[in-house]
This record gives structure tokens, C-alpha cells and sequence, in this order.
């Protein structure tokens, strides 16, 4: 028997050509799309990070913007008092911080009940949020802090100086190609820790939670282990995003960015691993086209949900196996 | 050589004695089974033991040392495993995994988050086997949930054994399975008992089970030992015929 | 001296509201074992439908006649209808699946109620501060204190006590008792479970509504109102433990005297240090001070 286990057939040809499009993806579509598919491969990132927590140990957070928040605000605070720009740094602090402040959220969080834990995960956002607005003077307030736009690999791919319009061309070229390789990169090592002895540890006790403890598994303690590293991913996410924006502001630490990141993971299918990822650059395109449909996209999003919950509950990538699955034993029957 | 030894052990639930003042002893390498009707204090006596629940006063020492408010973890450590009354497996993964799972915590490889599980071909090898000595190996890569009651109750059993336990407690292996299962059943857990030298306490409420399987039988009535014995002597221990075989369900 | 007064009557005055919402939280939990994260927003629409209907009444009369205090209520009515309605259609088919799904539905139905106050009501304040002028001001000591105030002290002592009497003094009470301890053995013994559940839900969003009713007078009605009050209802029923209306009462009062202090003295960090009180709490006692694991 193969001791590597090789993913379906099936889903590595589709990985690999997903992988072959986005790699072609800034010499066939405009910058603009370019750009845009760098925010959703950020957000399904951090959707990676906040699966390992719904989908493989059982834990619904709703205050994960928190960590978003911090590896944005890292990345700023960077900025503002050590004056440094590099895109290494960024991603160095972003993740630390945001590492930090998961392993002390997560302290207080995972020795709940799944209830508890989900109104203490946004109690502690809202905190978090309400501390980033309302000391101004070192988080810019409402208006927020800019943050221009870094050098990548240590200063060797910079934005050439003075021309306004490579903004877009770093962003679209050099920048987005930067996100790809650290989103494969991310999918890759969430790949093999969901598939590690430490992952079967957290599904187990999402399975079983007492049966764990009674196999030797101290629950808590993973399930800390598994927020940290959580946190560590979607901070990194955060920081990621922040040169897309250029500007970072109160908003991405608020519940309704939580509410956004458990929106899109449930819209990919929580209950698989390319599930959220998918949902997150699906998500990222239904929002930016319904923002400029309607103002109440909110109760859109509210309507899918409640839809998805009842009907759908394996969403995209869910129902599609199900799907797939029916389709290749339709002929036996 | 005693294994486990209980000192006065008592659990109150409100009003009642579930578990009052219990004096268990319960010898190296024998098989016993622990009987009793509903609500005798049997369940709540292995649940004070494995650390499910604490107790209120007693003390309970294994191996000569006294684990009476030791972790859950650290009486697994020590070599103490359980199984459920109401089954409890990990449904969503395989048959494999369920005890692969056991296995990596038993060696302490649950920490490890940066290699494949698969990789480890002896946990792998290991958990093939175990599975085979209960007679899973069919079903390796099926999802627990898929399994039958009798296939679910035998893995139960298998994830509380791939642990190695020096002592072993069964709380109603057969329960909820038809009559000609439950024979094979306790062949398959008789012998891995006894292959592995595992002292086993088994509670059960069929006592066909109880007079094939077990050499010794403790009888447990409102919280308290009525009785000890062989199964010769509990035939004939009037207390424990009013009281409890009355009641039994024959199979 | 007086200030101290109005610093406790201001306490009293928070944790009336708090009450109000989060013992109907803690109502729904302790019944339903089901956290609604919607709960806000009924208290959110009781404010709306309340502020909506006595201003259609009062038109431009610039003063309030005693009847349109009467009228108030009709908020918590409101959201008492809605939850009858919400529970049987999206709740109840959610009941045998995993704790999960009941929060992303819940969750699904704050973003859908959020958005449909907008709709209704336009993205701007509601306010009736006739009806909270209108009542005059006492004096206490050498300052002033509105006397509507006192209102919704009064209100929220008589729900409290009120629901005690409910919940342990009548034949529902006792129904709705044995179903929050076994639901199935309720159910075996002949309670219809599922008009308990309805019953409770509903009785639950009643007391939000009811919160939102009386405190518009005093807050107007503004979007974003029910998200901010379900965290601090979180932080009542984290302290006073989720499942116990005593608990309730008492992670009331506690958050209404350290958001009242908090506010004069630490405006920036209130939040901050209303969470580090329950954060200190949990720590202590797990499942809250009065809480059922």
C-alpha cells in the first residue's frame, strides 16, 4: 500500500489545472481581475486557517476577524514605527502577532462548550475592535493607517519609484504571484497537518470529544494548538491583504468580517478541505458584485446562509462530490 | 497480586447513594464481571474509577498507588482503558483511524502535526492487526458510522485495547446486539484479554454472558457489594437471586 | 452624595435592559438549549416596531399623552410574534442536528434582520424622546434626574419579578421546568414539547422586545443596536451563567454598575474591562457564577 496518501485522482487533475489557470491568470485576464483573485486567494487562506478549527476540530468561531485584524495591524504598526517595508517583515510580524493574541484568546475560549465558545470567540473580537477604534492616536481611529506598498523577496522585486501606474501592474504581476506562491504554500502544510497524527488527534475530538480524552487525547490542549495555529494563518492572511488595500481600518476587526469568513466557509463546504477555499474566491466575487447591486447585500448573504443551512448543508464542494458520487454509481443501478 | 483496590468509594447524586462507601478489589490478570440491575451503582462505580467523574469520598489506588483524583489522562498513562455502554467512536473517521488514533496517542506521536499520518507503517501494521484479532479488517476503511452495532461494540472495544491497558473495564459489550452475536463477541474478547493478559471487569446484564465468560462475578445492588464469588456461588447466594437474577434478561 | 445616587440609579437603569435581554437569552438556553444570535436584533425590532408606532400616534404633537406610554409594548408584542413565527419555521428542523447549524442559522437570521430594519425603517435614528421628555425630571439631591428613568427601573424589577413568579409559581412554569431539566422525560410524560419550545421561544423574544420598548424612549431606535447589545448580554449570561435566570439577574447588575463606573471613568477601555470581569469570572467558575454545565 502507498504509505504517501495521493488525493483522489479526480481532485489532483483538478488542483493541478486550478493551479495551471491561476498561474496564466495575470497574462489572460485584465489587472483589474488579477487583482481581485489576489484578495480571494487571501481570504481563502484565511479560510484555510478557519476550517482546521470548524471543519477538523468541531470549534465554531465567530470572532475571527480578530486575527485578520492583527495581521493587519501589524503590518502597519511596522510601518509606522520601525519605518521598514519589507514584505518579509510584514508577514514575520503579522503572523506573531497574530499568533500571540490567538494563544491567549484561545486560552480563555477552548475550554468551553461549542456554544460558549462561539459567544466568547466574538466577545473577545468586539473588544479587540472597540480597543482599535477607540485609541486613536496609535491606530488612526476610524480613518485608519496606510500602509504603502512593500519590496518583496528582501528588496529584490520592488515598485519601480515615481511611476503612479505600476501600482496596478506591481499589484496585478509581481504581488499577485507572491500571494499564489505562499497560498499553495499555505495549502500545502494545512494539507499535511490535517492529515497528520495531530490532525486525526483534532477530528477525533471533534468526533468524540470524551472518547478522545479516554484514548489519552487532552482535549483542551489541542484544541489550543489548533486555534493557535488557526490564528497564525488567517494573521497571516491579514497581513497579506493589507498592500492590496493599502490601508488598513477598524472594519476588518468587526463581527461582520467574522461573520463573512464562517459565511464563505460554509458556502465552500466546511465538511472538506478545498471547501473553503473555494468558498472564500467565490465569496469574493458574489460580494463584490452584489455591493454594487444593492445595498442590503447583508440580508443576501443572511438569505443564503439560512438557505445553505437547510438545504445545502455540504455546500459547493460538498454537494458537488455528492453529486459526483451519484453520477458514477447511477449505471450500476 | 491485587491491581486495583477501592476504600470506602462513595458517589452521591443528589439523595442517592449511587456508589456507597464501595470496598472493589479487583485481582492481576482475572476476568470478572460486575453485575446488577439498573441503577445499582456498577456504571457510576467504572466512572469514578476511569476519572469521568470525581468522588465525593474513598479512595481508589492502582498498582499500589493512589490515583483517587488522578486526570483522566494520567490513568490512562498508568495503563487504565475503558470502553462505553452507549457506543463511542470517532464516526467520521475509519475503522482504521479509530484505532490508529489510540496508537498515536499511546506512543505520544499525537504531537506531531508536520508528517502524514499514513506514513507510519507500524502504527499502520499495528492497527491492521488489532483490527484482525476482532475481525474488522473488512471494514478497515469504512467510516465507524457505517459499521453494524456488533462491528460498532467490537471496535469500542478494540480502541480501549490498541492502548495496551494493563486493566481493562467493558461496560456492557453485548448490549444492543442480537443473541447469536453476542457469543463470537466475547469469544473475540476473551481471547484478546487473555492473549494480551489484560485483567478485564466486564459489566454485563446477561447472564448466560456472565456464567460462560466469567470465573468471577461481583454483585452490586443500590450502591453497594452484595455479593462475590464464583459463578456457583452466586447461583446459590439467595440475596442476589431475589434480588437481581429475577430481574435478568435470559437470552 | 447625590452623585453616587445617580451613579446607582444609572446601574439600575442598564441592568434593567440587560436583564430584560439576556434573561430572555438565558430563558431560550435553559429551555431550548439553543443560543439565538439573532436575540439582539428582537430587541433591536422591538425598539423599531415601538418607536415606529408611537410616532405614526404622536404625528407632530409636540407633547405625549399618558396613553401612548401604554402603547409602548407594542414592540415586545411585535417581537413576541416574530419569534412564534421564526422558531417553528427555522429553528425546529434544526433541533437533531449538530450545535453548529443552529448558530449559522441564528447567525444567518441577524444579517437578514439587520438589513430588513433598514429596509423598513431607513438608515436613520427613530426616536420618540417626546415620550422620554415627557415625563419630567426629579430632583435628588442638588441634581436632576429624568423620572423615565425610574420607569424602566420599575419595569425591569416587576419582568424580574414577574418571571420568577412565572416560571415557579405557575403550572406552565412548571412545565417549562421539567422540559429545560429532560426533555424527554417531559415528553414521555405527555408535554407537547414542541408548543414549550414555541412558548419559550417566544416569552424569551418578548422580554427583548420588551427591553428594546422601554429603553427607546430614552436611546431612540438606531441600526447596529442589536449587535451591540447581544455582546453585552453575552457578557450577562458569561458571568452570570447561561441557563439561570438568577444568574441573569445577578450578571445584570454587575455589568450595569461596571459599564455605569466604567463609563465615567474608563470611557475607552469600558468593553475592555467589562470582559476582563467576566474573563476573571471564568476563570473562577467555568460555567458562571449560577450557570448548569
Amino acid at each position: 500500500m502507498n504509505p504517501f496518501p495521493v488525493p483522489p485522482r479526480r481532485v489532483t487533475i483538478i488542483a493541478l489545472l486550478a493551479l495551471l489557470a491561476l498561474l496564466l491568470a495575470p497574462f489572460a485576464v485584465p489587472p483589474y481581475q488579477t487583482v481581485l483573485l489576489s484578495y480571494g486567494l487571501v481570504f481563502a487562506i484565511a479560510a484555510l486557517g478557519f476550517n482546521l478549527l470548524l471543519g477538523y476540530t468541531g470549534l465554531l468561531s465567530f470572532g475571527h476577524s480578530a486575527y485578520f485584524g492583527v495581521g493587519a495591524y501589524a503590518v502597519a504598526f511596522i510601518v509606522k514605527y520601525l519605518g521598514i517595508e519589507s514584505m518579509e517583515v510584514f508577514i514575520l510580524g503579522g503572523v506573531l502577532a497574530s499568533a500571540v493574541v490567538a494563544a491567549l484568546f484561545g486560552f480563555l475560549c477552548v475550554r468551553y462548550t461549542r456554544i460558549f465558545f462561539g459567544i466568547l470567540t466574538l466577545a473577545l473580537s468586539q473588544v479587540l475592535w472597540s480597543l482599535t477604534y477607540k485609541f486613536f492616536w496609535y491606530t488612526g481611529g476610524s480613518d485608519g493607517l496606510r500602509v504603502p506598498t512593500p519590496h518583496l523577496v528582501a528588496g529584490a522585486v520592488r515598485m519601480a519609484r515615481g511611476a503612479a501606474e505600476d501600482k496596478l501592474g506591481f499589484l496585478s504581476h509581481r504581488y499577485y504571484y507572491y500571494v499564489l506562491v505562499l497560498f499553495v504554500l499555505c495549502v500545502a502544510v494545512m494539507w499535511v497537518i490535517v492529515h497528520s497524527p495531530f490532525g486525526k488527534a483534532l477530528q477525533a475530538i471533534r468526533d468524540n470529544e470524551t472518547r478522545a480524552e479516554f484514548v489519552g487525547v487532552q482535549v483542551w490542549r489541542y484544541r489550543w494548538v489548533a486555534f493557535l495555529i488557526s490564528g497564525a494563518f488567517t494573521g497571516l492572511a491579514g497581513a497579506l491583504w493589507v498592500p492590496l488595500n493599502g490601508l488598513t481600518t477598524p472594519d476588518i476587526m468587526h463581527w461582520t468580517f467574522s461573520g463573512e469568513i464562517v459565511f464563505f466557509t460554509v458556502l465552500g463546504g466546511f465538511q472538506t478541505f478545498f471547501g473553503p477555499v473555494i468558498g472564500a474566491i467565490v465569496f469574493n466575487y458574489l460580494k463584490t458584485f452584489a455591493v454594487g447591486y444593492t445595498v442590503y447585500w447583508q440580508m443576501f448573504l443572511g438569505v443564503v446562509l439560512v438557505v445553505l443551512v437547510l438545504v445545502l448543508p455540504s455546500g459547493i464542494v460538498g454537494t458537488a462530490n455528492r453529486l459526483a458520487l451519484r453520477l458514477r454509481r447511477a449505471p450500476a443501478t | 497480586m491485587s491491581i486495583l483496590e477501592t476504600d470506602k468509594l462513595t458517589k452521591y447524586f443528589g439523595e442517592t447513594h449511587a456508589v456507597d462507601h464501595v470496598d472493589f478489589t479487583v485481582t492481576e490478570g482475572e476476568v470478572l464481571a460486575l453485575i446488577g440491575s439498573n441503577g445499582a451503582g456498577k456504571t457510576t462505580l467504572v466512572n469514578l474509577i476511569s476519572g469521568l467523574i470525581p468522588p465525593d469520598s474513598g479512595t481508589i489506588r492502582f498498582q499500589g498507588a493512589d490515583i483517587t483524583s488522578a486526570s483522566i489522562h494520567k490513568k490512562i498513562g498508568l495503563g487504565i482503558a475503558r470502553s462505553f455502554q452507549l457506543v463511542n467512536l470517532f464516526d467520521q473517521l475509519t475503522t482504521l483511524d479509530n484505532v490508529a488514533l489510540a496508537l498515536f496517542s499511546r506512543d505520544g506521536k499525537t504531537r506531531k502535526l508536520l508528517t502524514l499520518s499514513d506514513a507510519d507503517t507500524a502504527v499502520r501494521d499495528e492497527a491492521m492487526a488489532i483490527l484482525q484479532q476482532f475481525g474488522l479488517d473488512a471494514r478497515a476503511r469504512m467510516a465507524a458510522r457505517g459499521l453494524s452495532q456488533g462491528e460498532r461494540k467490537l471496535l469500542d472495544v478494540a480502541v480501549a485495547y490498541a492502548l495496551r491497558p494493563k486493566l481493562l473495564f467493558l461496560d456492557e459489550p453485548t448490549s444492543g446486539v442480537s443473541t447469536r452475536e453476542k457469543a463470537p463477541i466475547m469469544d473475540i474478547i476473551t481471547s484478546v484479554v487473555r492473549s494480551g493478559k489484560i485483567t478485564a471487569v466486564i459489566i454485563e446484564h446477561d447472564m448466560d454472558v456472565v456464567f460462560t465468560y466469567c470465573p468471577r462475578i461481583v454483585a452490586m445492588h443500590q450502591g453497594a457489594i452484595l455479593a462475590d464469588g464464583t459463578p456457583e456461588q452466586i447461583r446459590n447466594n439467595e440475596q442476589v437471586t431475589a434480588n437481581l437474577l429475577g430481574t435478568q434478561a435470559h437470552s | 452624595m447625590d452623585t453616587l445616587l445617580i451613579h446607582i440609579l444609572n446601574s439600575l437603569l442598564y441592568a434593567s435592559v440587560l436583564f430584560l435581554i439576556a434573561g430572555g437569552l438565558s430563558l431560550i438556553y435553559g429551555v431550548m438549549r439553543i443560543v439565538n444570535m439573532a436575540h439582539g436584533n428582537l430587541y433591536a425590532f422591538g425598539a423599531y416596531t415601538s418607536a415606529w408606532a408611537v410616532g405614526r400616534v404622536l404625528g407632530n404633537a409636540p407633547s405625549a399623552s399618558p396613553a401612548l406610554y401604554a402603547l409602548l409594548p407594542v414592540g415586545a408584542v411585535a417581537a413576541a410574534g416574530l419569534g412564534a413565527l421564526l422558531e417553528p419555521t427555522l429553528l425546529r428542523p434544526l433541533y437533531k442536528r449538530a450545535e453548529e447549524y443552529q448558530l449559522l442559522i441564528t447567525f444567518g437570521l441577524l444579517l437578514i434582520l439587520e438589513d430588513l430594519m433598514r429596509l423598513i425603517w431607513g438608515p436613520y435614528p427613530l426616536s420618540v424622546s417626546a415620550l422620554y421628555e415627557g415625563l419630567g425630571s426629579l430632583s435628588i439631591g442638588e441634581s436632576i434626574y429624568p423620572t423615565y428613568n425610574l420607569v424602566v427601573i420599575v419595569v425591569g424589577g416587576a419582568a424580574a419579578a414577574g418571571l420568577w413568579a412565572f416560571v415557579y409559581r405557575t403550572q406552565f412554569g412548571v412545565v417549562l421546568r421539567a422540559t429545560s431539566q429532560n426533555m424527554r422525560m417531559a415528553s414521555a410524560l405527555g408535554v407537547n414539547v414542541n408548543r414549550v419550545y414555541v412558548e419559550a421561544f417566544t416569552l424569551g423574544c418578548f422580554m427583548a422586545g420588551l427591553g428594546g420598548a422601554i429603553v427607546v424612549p430614552q436611546q431612540g431606535a438606531v441600526l447596529g443596536m442589536g449587535p451591540d447589545a447581544l455582546i453585552l448580554a453575552f457578557v450577562v449570561v458569561v458571568i452570570g451563567g447561561l441557563g439561570s435566570l438568577e444568574g441573569a439577574l445577578i450578571g445584570a447588575l454587575m455589568v450595569g454598575v461596571v459599564r455605569e463606573f466604567g463609563i465615567t471613568f474608563f470611557p475607552e477601555i469600558e468593553l475592555a474591562v467589562l470582559y476582563l470581569m467576566a474573563a476573571i469570572v471564568l476563570l473562577i467558575r467555568p460555567a458562571g457564577l449560577l450557570g448548569r454545565a
